[in-house]
C-alpha cells in the first residue's frame, strides 16, 4: 500500500518517486494510438460500449427541467425507435436538477441509471470546506449516486497537496458506500503531464472511485496525451494497490471518432478489463447523436442526417 | 470481460499496378537489358511473386554509366541550380500526390506495416527532395568554399529496409548538387525504384540524369568498378561495404558508406518509464528490426530493471503481428527468407549461450516470414547476440551500475551508428552524449530521422554523413 498519512510530507515524499513524464514521448504515443482503423464488426460493437459509457451531461446556466427531463429520456432510450441501442452510463446535472433526474428516470425505465452530481463549488472548487461538504451532502440526499467533485487546482499549484488530499478525503467520507467518487483533476489547469499523474496519484490515494479529466468549461479538457497519462496511473496503480480506479474523459469528445479514439487507448493502455462501464465513462452530450447517426449507418448503409436523432 | 477486437482494415492494392515484367531504366527510357536474365521479386508476407525484374549485367551498367556521363556533360552541369531545384521541388511534389500508391508498393514488396509506409517512409522520402531542393542554388553557402562542383556520376546501391528513403537520401543530394545517378535498388526490393523511375518521366527530368539497374550483387559490383563512375555511395552490410572499399582503394572514386549498426539504448534509473518502453519498442521493433540503427541492445540501469522489463512485456503483448497492409498492424514480415534464418540463427546463439529468450503470445501467419517480437534477458558482452548485428525483432537486455559503466558497455563495439540515452537529468544527456561514440544519439526518443539532420556512423558503422549541411560535403569537390 502507499504510505501517505496525508501529512505534507508523506504525500510528496511519495509523489516523488513516481516517474516524470516525458512529453513529446507521450504526445507521439497517443497520436499513434489515434491512427488505429477501426471498421465493421468492430466500429459497431465500439459505437455501443461508447454509448454505454456515456455520462449524458448538461451543466449549463440556462439549464430548465424539461431540459433535464428530455436527456433522462433519451439517456433511456437513446433512440426512440431502436430498443437495441444500449442506455448511457449515467446522467450528470447540476445539484438543484437532481432530484428532478432521479424522478423522471425512475418513473420511465430508468431504475439503473445514476444520477451524477457535480459538487465542490463546480467548476472553479472556490469555496470553503463547509460550503463543499453541504454541497455534496445535499447531492447525495436528493438521490444522487455519483459525486464528480473538483480539486482546488490553486492549492495544487502552490504546492499545498495536503490540502488537496484532505479535501478528497473529507468529500470520500461524506459519500461513503452511498456515492461513487469521481475525482475531476481540471487537466487544462494543472497544463504539465507531470502534474496530471501527481494529481491523478494523489486523487487515487486519497480515496478516488474515477479520476475525471475536466469539469468541461476549461480548454484543453480531454486530449488523448492527458487520458494516456491518466490511464498509465490507474493502470500502475493497479499493480501497487490491487485496486482498479476508473478514468473519465470530458470535454471535446464530440464525434464517433474522438470516442472510438478513447476506447483504442483504454484497451491498449490500461488494458482490456477497463473496458467497461465500471471504470470507463465519457462525460459528454452532443457525442451521443454522433455515435447514433453511425449507428444508423452501419446497421442501414445510409447517413440519415441530423434531424433523425433528438435534439434536446 | 468485454474484448476489443479490430477487425481486419486492409489497404486497398487496387491502387498500385505492378506490371509482370520490368526493364531497366537507363537514359529516360525502361530498355531491355543485354543478356540479363529476370529474376523474381516476392511478397514476402505471403510468398506470391510480384513481378520479375531484370538481372542488369555490366553491359547494362556500362549503358547506364555513358546515358548518366552524357547527361551530366550536355544538360545537368550546365543547369543552374535554381533549376536543378525546380526539378527536385517537382519530384516531391509528385512523390506525396502517389504517396499512397508508394505505400501500398512499398508496403508488398518489403513486408513492412502499411502504417509505416504511410506514416514514415514515404512522408520523410518526399522530405528529403524538398529539403535538398532548396540547397540546389546555395551550394556555394554550405561552408565547402565558394565554388563547390559535383563529382560527375555517381554510383548508388541501397539496401531492402528503407527501399524508397533509402533511395530518396541517395538520389535527392546528387541531384540538388549536380551529378547524375546510376543506382542499383536491392534485389529483393526492387519495385519502387522502378516507380520511382516513372516519377522522374513525369517531372520530365532530362534523360539520363537519373539510372536505374535492377540487379543483385553482381550487378552491384560492376557499378562499384566501372571507370566512368566518379564517387560511389552505399548503404547496406558492413561487410559488403569493407568489399567496397577494398576495389575502391587506389582509384580516383570518392566512397561514402552507410553499414551496420548495433546502438545502445541506455535507460537510467531516473528515465521516463512510459515513454523509454515506447522508445525502446520503437528503437527495435519499428521497421522488425531491419534498421541499422536500431538500438538493439537495452543497456538499462540495474535498480530498475525489474519494473523496465515488466513494463516492456505488457507492452510486448500489446505489438499487432501479421498482415502488412492491415493498418492496425505494428509488425510486419521479414523480408526474405535469407534474413529469417540469420535472425534464426543468431538468436538460437542467444539460447545456446545461456540467455533468456522471450517472446509474447502472438499467432504469426502459415505463409511468408515472420519472427515474433523478441528480447533476451541475462545477456553478457561477450554474446555473439550483443555483438553481431542480428537484423530483426530481437533485444538484448544488458545491466549497469554506475553511468561510466553504461557507456563503457555502450562503446563497447566494433559498431557506432546510433546511441538513445534515457534520463529525466539534462547534464547526463550531455555528458553522455559527449562519451559516447556513435554518429547519431536521440536523448528521450529513438529512430527520429530528418532530412537537416546528418546521419552516419563511427569505426564499423561507415564513413561520412547523409542529410543535412554534412550530407552535401559527400557529393561535392570543395575548392578549400
Amino acid at each position: 500500500m502507499l504510505a501517505i498519512d496525508g501529512t505534507e510530507t508523506s504525500i510528496k515524499s511519495f509523489l516523488r518517486t513516481l516517474s516524470p513524464v516525458d512529453q513529446v514521448g507521450a504526445e507521439s504515443r497517443a497520436a499513434m494510438l489515434g491512427t488505429r482503423s477501426i471498421k465493421t464488426t468492430s466500429k459497431l460493437w465500439a459505437i455501443d460500449t461508447a454509448i454505454s459509457m456515456i455520462d449524458l451531461t448538461t451543466l449549463e446556466g440556462a439549464d430548465t427541467p424539461g431540459k433535464v427531463k428530455a436527456i433522462c429520456t433519451k439517456a433511456v432510450r437513446p433512440d426512440p425507435i431502436d430498443a437495441t441501442v444500449p442506455h448511457v452510463g449515467a446522467v450528470c446535472v447540476y445539484n438543484d436538477m437532481v432530484r428532478i433526474a432521479r424522478e423522471h428516470l425512475d418513473n420511465n425505465g430508468g431504475k439503473s441509471i445514476p444520477v451524477a452530481a457535480v459538487s465542490t463549488a463546480f467548476p472553479s472548487g472556490r469555496a470553503s470546506l463547509e460550503v463543499k461538504k453541504r454541497d455534496t451532502e445535499d447531492a447525495i440526499a436528493n438521490g444522487a449516486t455519483e459525486i464528480d467533485m473538483v480539486i482546488d487546482r490553486g492549492a495544487f499549484l502552490s504546492g499545498n497537496l495536503a490540502k488537496v488530499f484532505a479535501e478528497i478525503v473529507c468529500i470520500k467520507e461524506i459519500c461513503g458506500e452511498r456515492a461513487h467518487l469521481k475525482v475531476i483533476l481540471e487537466t487544462g489547469e494543472l497544463v504539465t503531464y507531470d502534474n496530471v499523474r501527481k494529481a491523478s496519484f494523489l486523487a487515487m490515494a486519497a480515496g478516488a472511485d474515477f479520476i475525471k479529466t475536466s469539469t468541461g468549461k476549461v480548454t484543453p479538457a480531454a486530449t488523448t496525451p492527458v487520458v494516456l497519462v491518466m490511464l498509465e496511473a490507474v493502470r500502475d496503480y493497479f499493480q501497487l494497490t490491487g485496486k482498479r480506479i476508473g478514468v473519465k474523459p470530458a470535454g471535446g469528445i464530440r464525434t464517433t471518432k474522438d470516442a472510438i479514439k478513447q476506447l483504442v487507448l483504454v484497451n491498449e493502455t490500461a488494458g482490456p478489463e477497463w473496458l467497461n462501464p465500471e471504470l470507463f465513462r465519457i462525460g459528454a452530450s452532443a457525442l451521443l447523436n454522433d455515435l447514433l447517426m453511425q449507428r444508423m449507418k452501419m446497421h442501414h448503409g445510409q447517413y440519415s442526417g441530423r434531424n433523425y436523432v433528438t435534439l434536446d | 470481460m468485454m474484448k476489443f477486437e479490430y477487425a481486419p482494415a486492409p489497404e486497398s492494392t487496387a491502387i498500385v499496378d505492378i506490371q509482370s515484367d520490368y526493364n531497366l531504366f537507363i537514359d529516360g527510357k525502361f530498355v531491355p537489358s543485354k543478356g540479363g536474365k529476370r529474376f523474381a521479386t516476392m511478397n514476402p508476407a505471403n510468398e506470391q511473386v510480384l513481378a520479375k525484374v531484370t538481372q542488369g549485367t555490366a553491359a547494362d551498367v556500362d549503358r547506364a554509366v555513358k546515358a548518366a556521363t552524357n547527361a551530366y556533360k550536355k544538360t545537368w552541369s550546365k543547369l543552374p541550380g535554381a533549376d536543378r531545384g525546380k526539378y527536385l521541388f517537382r519530384i516531391a511534389r509528385i512523390l506525396q500526390e502517389r504517396a499512397r500508391e508508394f505505400a501500398v508498393l512499398e508496403s508488398m514488396d518489403n513486408g513492412k506495416p502499411i502504417r509505416e509506409t504511410r506514416d514514415t517512409d514515404i512522408p520523410l522520402a518526399a522530405a528529403h527532395f524538398f529539403y535538398h531542393a532548396g540547397w540546389a542554388d546555395k551550394l556555394e553557402h554550405a561552408g565547402l568554399g565558394a565554388n563547390p562542383k559535383a563529382h560527375g556520376v555517381v554510383g548508388q546501391i541501397i539496401p531492402w529496409n528503407f527501399p524508397l528513403l533509402m533511395l530518396a537520401w541517395k538520389i535527392a543530394p546528387a541531384l540538388a548538387t549536380g551529378n547524375t545517378v546510376v543506382l542499383k535498388p536491392a534485389e529483393t526490393t526492387p519495385l519502387t525504384a522502378l516507380l520511382f523511375a516513372e516519377v522522374c518521366q513525369q517531372a520530365e527530368l532530362p534523360n539520363g540524369v537519373v539510372n536505374i539497374v535492377t540487379g543483385d550483387g553482381a550487378t552491384g559490383s560492376a557499378l562499384v568498378n566501372h571507370p566512368g563512375i566518379q564517387k560511389i555511395a552505399f548503404t547496406g552490410s558492413t561487410e559488403v561495404g569493407k568489399l567496397i572499399a577494398r576495389s575502391v582503394v587506389g582509384t580516383k572514386k570518392a566512397l561514402t558508406l552507410e553499414l551496420g549498426g548495433k546502438g545502445a539504448n541506455i535507460v537510467f534509473e531516473d528515465a521516463p518509464i512510459d515513454e523509454t518502453v515506447e522508445g525502446i519498442i520503437n528503437g527495435i521493433y519499428f521497421n522488425q528490426g531491419h534498421v541499422c540503427c536500431a538500438g538493439s541492445r537495452l543497456l538499462v540501469q540495474e535498480n530498475i530493471k525489474d519494473e523496465l522489463i515488466e513494463k516492456l512485456k505488457r507492452r510486448m503483448s500489446m505489438i499487432r503481428v501479421g498482415d502488412p497492409l492491415d493498418k492496425n498492424t505494428d509488425l510486419g514480415a521479414i523480408n526474405s527468407k535469407a534474413q529469417l534464418t540469420k535472425i534464426q540463427e543468431l538468436a538460437q546463439s542467444g539460447d545456446t549461450e545461456g540467455a533468456e529468450r522471450w517472446s509474447p503470445e502472438c499467432k504469426l501467419p502459415e505463409k511468408g516470414f515472420w519472427f515474433p517480437p523478441t528480447f533476451f534477458t541475462g545477456v553478457s558482452q561477450s554474446h555473439r547476440i550483443a555483438r553481431e548485428e542480428i537484423f530483426g525483432p530481437v533485444l538484448s537486455v544488458i545491466t549497469f551500475r554506475t553511468p561510466s559503466e553504461a557507456i563503457e558497455k555502450a562503446n563497447n563495439t566494433p559498431y557506432g551508428l546510433s546511441a538513445g540515452i534515457w534520463t529525466d537529468k539534462g547534464s547526463r544527456i550531455l555528458w553522455s552524449a559527449q562519451q559516447l561514440k556513435a554518429g547519431v544519439i536521440w536523448a528521450n526518443t529513438f529512430n527520429k530521422f530528418d532530412p537537416a539532420s546528418p546521419f552516419g556512423g563511427y569505426k564499423e558503422s561507415g564513413w561520412g554523413r547523409e542529410g543535412g549541411r554534412h550530407g552535401l560535403a559527400a557529393y561535392l569537390k570543395g575548392d578549400m
